[in-house]
């Protein structure tokens, strides 16, 4: 093994704070010529539903932009309990569109921009292929392990809404909380030091685990969201019977949110969640299709 | 005679595929290399996560020339003809020869073909090779329209020392390639195979997979012993790392003794199935170890702390979670999972899981009862249980320890050991290698399982076909065949399923009338075989109460659905079975034919079967045997040209006072004699006495060929003889339709 000349402790510089990952992140990002956005103001299971990747992966125009998008994953919940779960976390999305040669040599280069250094640490690329039934797409790809931990998911995109991606776009959603507990190597979320300056990932959302949690599984009244599934579910026909791709694809997003806040209520049986899935994805099919036709190209 | 060189660099390919595309890689360029004419000494085939390499020695650098000759026309052809064929064939009229053959004199052309350059072959070959390659699953990337696993970066392709001119969508064959991605990830040119080789090893790349797996092995090996501990084998996972690692470099980590109170199957599948850790054991207790050895990429730049508390990190964030979850189920009871079962949805044609648990548990209980070893209660116990771990947690979690779960609960909550085994091993066995149960409360859930399953999909036309089989029934008919036979269980299966299917029956009336719904469920136990008797009782009672329309009831739509299928049903799962069981044999290098012979007497008693279709076997091997079943041949062919000729059966009784032959008459005498002696030895299962009795017709059989014209010109004598020779094919049939045994 190679000698080092330092010892580990004094090797290591001080860990990034959570905030500062985000704003390197962006920055690094920035650089390389991604529009930085902000979170789309919807609740959303995953950063691969916002508009700027969904939507965008459609169609031959280019595209690159980078965003941080909360995410909402009711079932998760552990009313704050869970070292490593949580219902509320973010993801740093980048989407690049066409996928560039040099794309997995960009990726590293931000670990290395965060602080990871790759003749310290075990980075990997172990496959694991993407699939996201409600949105009727697919792409093959990894997970990218940091010394045994997955940090990141990177996907070349093949098909959004049924429709095959010419050009393709390359995909990476970093974990934002557990890459911040690798690379400041805490063992639990809410110990993360968010700013640098004395506030904790903990003092920012352990109370509202505890809260959303108990509203996720407890106290969110099924009856209206049974109702908000089918009116989000028929506004969104409406729409696209209108034409409007863009705002019909928001009802989308919120029914399939909707879905989620019921699935963790437990009032979805085994066989009424594939119909369930299967009705998100007619909506979510039904959006692509409408912006090819606005569009006019060819599927 | 020179060497090539080929290597596809891509971003990093699924380590299960490696192996296969490299295969894949050596056929599909050898076969082009044979098919262009180019011979060559030997081909070898390598894979890391980034490229895929092929080294072909001894190849020839130009294809052999070939004279190809075109027959044309008579040579007295009109002269268009001729022309029309010089053109074809791009020779002129002084170049053609006449020769002569029994037609007439035709015109050859003679064309010679100069070889051609290997290397313009191998340029056709590649990229043939890139553009079809069968991946199971590959993809497009950026703008481009070319197919590959992941991302293609750059092709090397080197013959006879120099680069091979060729393109696939942008990428241009070249010399070079790159080592490791952080150790070495500069760009190099080789000359050839050993250059390129030792030049991989300077950057940190060893090419051959088997050499990364015995250096995992073997630097493992090392850790486990030097940490006082043994490495538990696995080479299907080593392949695997091998196949994540251009440069392997294991290493040993740790954690909390404290989570060893675990199961060690979850422990075990924890580490190998998401973190591709080998795994150690306590050589003095063998109990699982608290170290792991796992197999990093890099040589790190520190002295490896870095990337151990990493992994020692994740591992426990992953433990800590099986823990909570074993701690949380052990708060309750498996009875408490039972409410939830009725969510699960089985099929949505067959009911639900606790719906399933009820009808196998009846069946348990009943094959408990009929084989007087298994206790009813604890088979009624067991099955009842068995499928309560697959709503807690940690099988949610962690769907391949069901059973085994199930197993550790039940010890938990005080459970027997019959009881808490049956529920793991219910499941089993799962193929043809798996341990099959032996334990009395094991077997009788496991077969119950497994035909409640089998009767279900069978009963709504979901059957295997072709390769396809959803529901795992060929497994699952296998694994009865198992247990049947390696426990020798006598039943008849057409009872079983029988019964199996009555269950289904009574649960589709269930929403109909709940108060019929359990007293027949009740008596489905009560009286195994009579299903048609309690057909009977729900029909009648359906009668009885005319002011409840059945015809717009979905259940009694499915009773009767299956109540009318019921023969359908029998038929056809007993003829499945039949086939698994060929399939099964067939291994165990036993005759397809004889178990059809020994099928087709409509016996269900699989291990009846089985002593028949072995006794069958070792008559046929004997002199005799042979012989029999020649004379047996010989009668049956005869009767069917006969009969057919005739348009008449001789099955009829032979006039033993006008068989006009001395052997004829001996051989009447005999076959009487031996049709009952085989059938007194069927009945008390004495196979091989069956089997002499037939012997003993064997000289009587050919002395009768030997001297009798069969078809004597009095017609009266040829019918009586036909007759006899319909005896021999009904005696001999006693035993077996020999008329299904080949040879």
């Amino acid at each position: 093994m190679t000698q080092s000349s330092a010892t580990p402790e004094a090797a290591k510089p001080a860990a990034m704070p959570f905030q500062k990952m985000i704003l390197t992140l962006q920055s690094y990002w920035a650089d390389q010529g991604c529009a930085i956005l902000q979170p789309y103001d919807l609740e959303m299971g995953a950063g691969t539903f916002h508009p700027a990747t969904t939507l965008r992966a459609l169609g031959p125009d280019h595209w690159k932009a980078a965003y941080v998008q909360p995410c909402r994953r009711p079932t998760d919940g552990r009313y704050g309990e869970n070292p490593n779960r949580l219902q509320h976390y973010y993801q740093f999305q980048v989407i690049l569109k066409p996928s560039p040669a040099n794309m997995q040599e960009l990726y590293l280069g931000s670990l290395k921009a965060i602080g990871i250094d790759a003749a310290l640490h075990d980075i990997r690329f172990v496959e694991d292929d993407w699939e996201s039934p409600t949105l009727g797409a697919w792409g093959l790809g990894w997970e990218v392990w940091c010394d045994g931990m997955e940090v990141s998911q990177y996907t070349y995109f093949q098909q959004v809404g049924g429709f095959d991606c010419k050009p393709v776009s390359g995909e990476l959603t970093y974990g934002l909380e557990r890459l911040a507990m690798f690379v400041q190597g805490v063992d639990n979320v809410y110990d993360l030091d968010f700013n640098g300056a004395g506030i904790s990932y903990g003092d920012v959302y352990l109370e509202n685990e505890k809260q959303q949690s108990a509203y996720n599984f407890e106290h969110a009244d099924t009856e209206k969201l049974f109702e908000d599934f089918r009116k989000a579910q028929d506004e969104c026909a409406k729409l696209l019977e209108a034409k409007l791709p863009l705002p019909a694809y928001e009802q989308c997003i919120k029914s399939s949110h909707t879905f989620n806040l019921l699935d963790a209520r437990g009032v979805i049986s085994v066989t009424e969640r594939q119909a369930y899935i299967g009705r998100v994805r007619d909506l979510a099919k039904g959006c692509c299709k409408a912006i090819y036709e606005k569009n006019g190209w060819e599927a | 005679m020179a060497d090539l060189l080929i290597e596809l660099f891509s971003e990093e390919i699924p380590a299960r595929m490696q192996a296969r595309a490299s295969d894949d890689l050596k056929r599909m360029i050898t076969t082009a290399l044979k098919d262009a004419g180019l011979s060559f000494d030997g081909a070898y085939a390598y894979a890391t996560p980034r490229r895929l390499a092929l080294h072909v020695t001894g190849v020839p650098t130009t294809t052999p020339d070939v004279s190809e000759e075109r027959r044309g026309p008579r040579a007295d052809a009109p002269e268009k003809a001729i022309e029309g064929f010089l053109r074809g064939a791009g020779v002129a009229r002084e170049d053609l020869v006449e020769r002569e053959d029994k037609k007439g004199t035709f015109l050859y052309a003679v064309i010679e073909k100069r070889g051609q350059a290997a290397a313009d072959v191998i340029a056709q070959a590649l990229t043939d090779t890139v553009r079809n390659f069968p991946w199971a699953k590959s993809q497009r990337w950026g703008t481009g329209t070319l197919r590959w696993v992941r991302p293609l970066h750059s092709i090397l392709c080197l013959f006879d020392g120099s680069v091979v001119d060729m393109e696939i969508d942008g990428i241009k064959a070249g010399d070079s390639t790159r080592g490791h991605r952080f150790m070495a990830p500069e760009e190099f040119s080789v000359t050839g195979f050993t250059d390129y080789k030792q030049k991989l090893l300077d950057h940190k790349i060893i090419l051959d997979a088997g050499r990364r797996e015995t250096l995992i092995r073997d630097t493992a090996q090392t850790l486990a012993s030097a940490a006082g501990l043994e490495l538990v084998e696995d080479a299907g996972l080593i392949a695997e790392v091998a196949g994540l690692v251009e440069w392997p470099v294991p290493m040993i980590g740790s954690f909390s003794a404290d989570f060893l109170d675990v199961p060690e199957e979850v422990l075990i599948l924890t580490m190998k199935k998401d973190q591709k850790y080998l795994v150690t054991r306590d050589p003095s207790t063998g109990r699982l170890a608290n170290r792991f050895i796992f197999t990093a990429n890099i040589e790190p730049s520190d002295d490896g702390s870095a990337v151990t508390g990493g992994n020692e990190r994740v591992i426990a964030a992953r433990l800590s979670d099986a823990q909570f979850f074993y701690e949380q189920d052990l708060k309750g009871k498996l009875e408490d999972n039972l409410p939830a079962l009725k969510d699960i949805v089985f099929h949505k044609e067959l009911g639900t899981v606790a719906e399933r648990v009820e009808r196998i548990s009846r069946l348990a209980q009943a094959f408990a009862k009929n084989t007087e070893t298994a206790s009813e209660k604890e088979a009624a116990r067991a099955a009842g249980l068995c499928k309560a771990d697959l709503v807690s947690s940690m099988v949610y979690e962690f769907p391949e320890v069901q059973g085994v779960m199930g197993r550790y609960y039940a010890k938990a909550q005080g459970e027997s050991d019959a009881v808490a085994d049956a529920i793991r091993d219910h499941y089993a066995p799962l193929g043809p290698n798996d341990a099959c149960p032996s334990a009395p409360v094991s077997v009788a859930v496991a077969l119950a399982e497994k035909l409640d399953t089998l009767v279900g999909f069978f009963g709504i036309d979901q059957k295997p076909t072709g390769s396809k089989d959803p529901y795992a029934l060929r497994r699952a008919a296998l694994g009865v065949i198992r247990l049947i036979t390696e426990n020798k269980i006598r039943l008849s299966l057409k009872q079983v399923i029988g019964r199996a299917d009555f269950l289904y029956m009574i649960d589709a009336l269930q929403d109909v009338d709940l108060s019929i719904y359990d007293h027949l469920r009740g008596d489905a136990e009560a009286s195994m075989p009579d299903q048609d008797g309690k057909i009977k009782i729900v029909d009648a009672y359906f009668e009885e109460v005319a002011e409840f329309d059945v015809s717009k009831d979905a259940g009694f739509k499915r009773y009767q659905k299956r109540s009318q299928g019921r023969n359908e049903l029998v038929k056809g799962l007993l003829s499945f079975f039949g086939d698994r069981l060929k399939v099964q044999q067939r291994d165990k290098g036993v005759r397809h034919d004889l178990i059809d012979a020994v099928f087709a007497k409509g016996d269900d008693d699989l291990v009846r079967i089985l002593n028949r279709v072995s006794a069958l076997s070792a008559f046929l091997e004997t002199e005799d045997g042979a012989n029999l079943l020649a004379g047996y041949k010989r009668a049956a062919n005869i009767l069917k040209i006969e009969e057919k000729k005739d348009g008449t059966s001789y099955d009829k009784p032979v006039d033993i006072g006008r068989l006009a032959a001395i052997e004829a008459e001996t051989l009447s005498g005999a076959l009487a004699k031996a049709k009952e002696a085989a059938e007194n030895a069927l009945i008390s299962e004495d196979f091989e006495g069956a089997m002499a009795a037939l012997s003993s017709l064997r000289a009587p059989i050919d002395a009768f060929f030997d001297q009798v014209k069969v078809n004597d010109d009095d017609p009266e004598v040829r019918a009586n003889q036909l007759a006899l020779l319909s005896e021999i094919r009904t005696a001999v049939n006693t035993v077996a339709d020999f008329g299904l045994i080949e040879g």
